[in-house]
C-alpha cells in the first residue's frame, strides 16, 4: 500500500468525540454525511480543506473514547488515506484496521502541517518530502497485518466463514 | 510462572496457558451491543455473510444512548436494531429500562471469571465483577456474533495499590479521578489494571463499579477487581449462578506496580476537557456553573442518588442551576422511589430523565448552552462531549456535584456533611 498527499497536524488526545460528535453520530448509517463533519469541534472548515489522500497527523493516543466505530470509518469516508500518530488508542487502533483504515505509529514531530508525505506500508516507510527526512515506522501485529491485507474483518470472515491466523 | 486475573481468565476460555503478549482466540461468555454501534454491527454481521448467531442467549441488545428517541433518524437506526433483535432472538432492552452497563450486571450472566466484549468502550465496568469485559468496535462485535469468539493479544498488568481508607466525604470516584491524573490518558493503554489494597476492599461492589468503569480513561483494555464477600453477596441478588472467584497468583509477573496512600485522599475533579486534568476540588471552588448531572454508567446506581439525596434533603437547588438526574436502570428508579430519595431530589429541584444515558453523549436531555459551566457525575468531559463544544464539562463524584447544586458554585461535599 503505498499513499502521497499533505499532512493535517493535530495534537495529543484527540478523541472520537472531535472525530466525529455524538450529536451527528447516533441519526445516520450514511457515512458520505458523517464525514462532512469530522474533526469538526477541532476546526469547523476540517472536512473541506482535505485533498484525496491527505493524512491526519497527530501525536500520542490518538482516537482514545469510545468505540464507535463510525471516528475510523468517518476518516476513511473524509478521503484520508492514513492515520500517522506517535501512539493510538486500542479500540480505535482494532476498528481502523478492522474496517480497512491504515494507521501508522511513528515519530510525528519530524511532520509539520502541509507537509507533502509519501507513507509505503509494505516496504515500512514514510517519507517526509517536504523536509527530505525519512521516518521509521512500528511494524503492525501479523494478525493485523493479515486481517488490512483481507480487505478488513468483514471481509476476513466472509473469506474463512471465521477467524483464521494460521 | 504465575499468572495475573487476567492471564488466567484468558486461558481458561482458550483451552491453553496464556501470559502476556500471546495471541488468543478465546471464547466470549456474552456480547452486549448498544443503539450507538449495534447498527453498524448489524451491517457488518450481513457483510460478512452471518446468518445465524451462535448462542442468542449469550446476546443483548440494550437501547439506551438515545432513548426515547429523539429523532427520525435515530429512530429508524432503533427500528432496524429492534427488527434484527426479533429475527435473530436477541433479548433487548429497550428504551427506559437502563444503561447497558448497569443492565448486563442485573443480569447475573456476568461474574468471576467472565469473558464479556460489548460494543462500548465502558464494557470495562464488569471487571469490578472480577471478569474480564472490555469495549471493541462493531465489526469486532459482528464477528463474535457469528463465532462466539474473539481475538486478543494478551495484555501486560498494572497493579494499583490503594491503601489506606477514604476519609469521610471523599468517594469512588473521588480515588479514580485521582488515579486517572497520575497514571493519564494513556498511561495504561493496551495494559489490564488490577486494583487492589485495603482502599478498594474497603468499598461496596456499587462503589467499585465506578472505578472499573473509568479504566479506559486511562487507555487499560480491562479494569480488574478480585472477587471477595461484597461480590458474591451483590451477585447473589440477581443470579442463583455460582462463581469461581480468580486470584492472581502471588507469583503473577506484573508489567508496573503502583502504589498510594488513599487515606488523606480529597474530593477531586477533572477540569476541562480532558479527563486526567485532575485537581482537588478547593483549587476550582469559585467556579460558577449552570448545569449538574447526577446518573451515568459511572455514577447513577441507587448508592451514588442516595448520597446525593443526603446532601440535597431539605434543601434547594440554587435558582440558576439545572439539576438533571438520570438513574442507571429502571431497577434503580423504582428502589430510589420506594426508598423516597427520588421525593427528596424531586423536592429540591431535580428533573429526573429515563434511565439511560441520558445528557453523557451529547444528543437529548440536557444539552447546555455556549459557555455554560456542566458538572457531571460521567466519566468523559470532552470538549463537545455533551452535544456543544463551547460549553464546559468539570467531573466529580455525586457527593461534590449534588453540593454544587446548591450553592452554584463547584463545592467540597464536606461543607454539607
Amino acid at each position: 500500500m503505498f499513499f502521497e498527499g499533505n499532512a493535517h497536524k493535530f495534537g495529543n488526545d484527540i478523541n472520537t468525540d472531535y472525530i466525529i460528535s455524538g450529536k451527528y453520530k447516533f441519526k445516520t448509517l450514511d457515512m458520505v454525511e458523517l464525514a462532512s463533519h469530522v474533526m469538526e469541534d477541532l476546526d469547523s472548515d476540517f472536512s473541506s480543506k482535505v485533498s484525496p489522500g491527505d493524512f491526519i497527523v497527530a501525536g500520542t493516543n490518538f482516537g482514545c473514547g469510545s468505540s464507535r466505530e463510525q471516528a475510523p470509518l468517518v476518516v476513511k469516508y473524509a478521503k484520508i488515506s492514513a492515520v500517522l500518530a506517535k501512539s493510538f488508542a486500542r479500540i480505535f487502533y482494532r476498528n481502523a484496521i478492522n474496517t480497512g483504515l491504515p494507521v501508522v505509529e511513528c515519530d510525528t514531530d519530524l511532520i509539520s502541517e502541509g507537509d507533502v508525505l509519501e507513507v509505503d506500508l509494505s516496504q515500512g516507510f514514510v517519507k517526509n518530502k517536504s523536509s527530505g527526512v525519512s521516518i521509521p515506522i512500528k511494524p503492525l501485529p501479523g494478525v493485523m497485518i493479515k486481517i488490512l491485507n483481507d480487505g478488513g474483518l468483514s471481509a476476513h470472515f466472509k473469506k474463512y466463514g471465521g477467524f483464521n491466523f494460521e | 510462572m504465575g499468572q495475573t486475573i487476567i492471564e488466567k481468565i484468558l486461558s481458561s476460555h482458550s483451552n491453553s496457558q496464556v501470559y502476556a503478549n500471546d495471541l488468543v482466540v478465546a471464547e466470549v461468555d456474552f456480547i452486549m451491543g448498544q443503539d450507538g454501534t449495534s447498527p453498524l454491527t448489524i451491517k457488518a454481521f450481513q457483510e460478512m455473510g452471518g446468518g445465524k448467531i451462535f448462542d442468542p442467549g449469550k446476546v443483548i441488545f440494550v437501547i439506551d444512548h438515545n432513548a426515547p428517541s429523539p429523532n427520525e433518524g435515530v429512530s429508524a437506526l432503533h427500528k432496524l436494531m429492534r427488527d434484527f433483535a426479533r429475527q435473530k432472538e436477541i433479548y433487548t432492552c429497550d428504551v427506559g429500562e437502563g444503561v447497558c452497563h448497569q443492565l448486563v450486571p442485573e443480569t447475573g450472566a456476568v461474574g468471576p471469571g467472565s469473558l464479556v466484549i460489548g460494543a462500548d468502550s465502558h464494557t470495562c465496568t464488569y471487571g469490578a465483577l472480577n471478569a474480564f469485559s472490555t469495549g471493541v468496535g462493531s465489526t469486532d462485535l459482528a464477528a463474535a456474533l457469528i463465532s462466539g469468539r474473539m481475538w486478543f493479544k494478551a495484555p501486560d498488568t498494572l497493579k494499583i495499590v490503594c491503601h489506606g481508607e477514604l476519609p469521610p466525604g471523599v468517594f469512588s470516584k473521588d480515588l479514580v479521578l485521582y488515579l486517572t491524573g497520575q497514571i493519564t490518558a494513556d498511561g495504561a493503554t493496551y495494559l489490564s489494571v488490577e486494583y487492589t489494597g485495603q482502599a478498594i476492599s474497603a468499598l461496596s461492589q456499587e462503589a467499585r463499579f465506578t472505578i472499573s468503569n473509568m479504566a479506559v480513561e486511562m487507555g487499560a483494555k480491562a479494569g480488574l477487581i478480585a472477587a471477595d464477600e461484597k461480590t458474591l453477596s451483590w451477585l447473589s441478588d440477581y443470579t442463583d449462578k455460582k462463581y469461581q472467584p480468580v486470584e492472581p497468583d502471588p507469583d503473577a509477573r506484573y508489567f508496573r506496580i503502583e502504589e498510594y496512600d488513599m487515606s488523606k485522599l480529597e474530593p477531586y475533579v477533572a477540569k476541562p476537557h480532558t479527563v486526567d486534568n485532575v485537581c482537588p476540588v478547593g483549587e476550582v471552588s469559585d467556579t460558577v456553573i449552570h448545569q449538574v448531572v447526577i446518573g451515568t454508567c459511572t455514577n447513577g446506581r441507587l448508592e451514588d442518588l442516595r448520597i446525593a439525596a443526603g446532601i440535597l434533603k431539605g434543601r434547594k437547588c440554587n435558582k440558576d442551576v439545572r439539576l438533571i438526574v438520570v438513574p442507571a436502570s429502571r431497577k434503580i428508579m423504582l428502589d430510589a422511589i420506594k426508598e423516597g430519595i427520588a421525593k427528596t431530589l424531586i423536592e429540591s429541584g431535580a428533573a429526573f430523565v429515563t434511565p439511560g444515558c441520558g445528557p453523557c453523549v451529547g444528543t437529548h436531555n440536557g444539552v447546555p448552552s455556549d459557555g455554560e459551566v456542566v458538572i457531571s457525575t460521567a466519566n468523559r468531559n470532552f470538549k463537545g462531549r455533551m452535544g456543544n463544544s463551547k460549553a464546559f464539562i468539570y467531573l466529580a463524584s455525586p457527593a461534590t456535584a449534588a453540593a454544587s447544586a446548591i450553592t452554584g458554585r463547584i463545592t467540597d461535599p464536606r461543607e454539607f456533611l
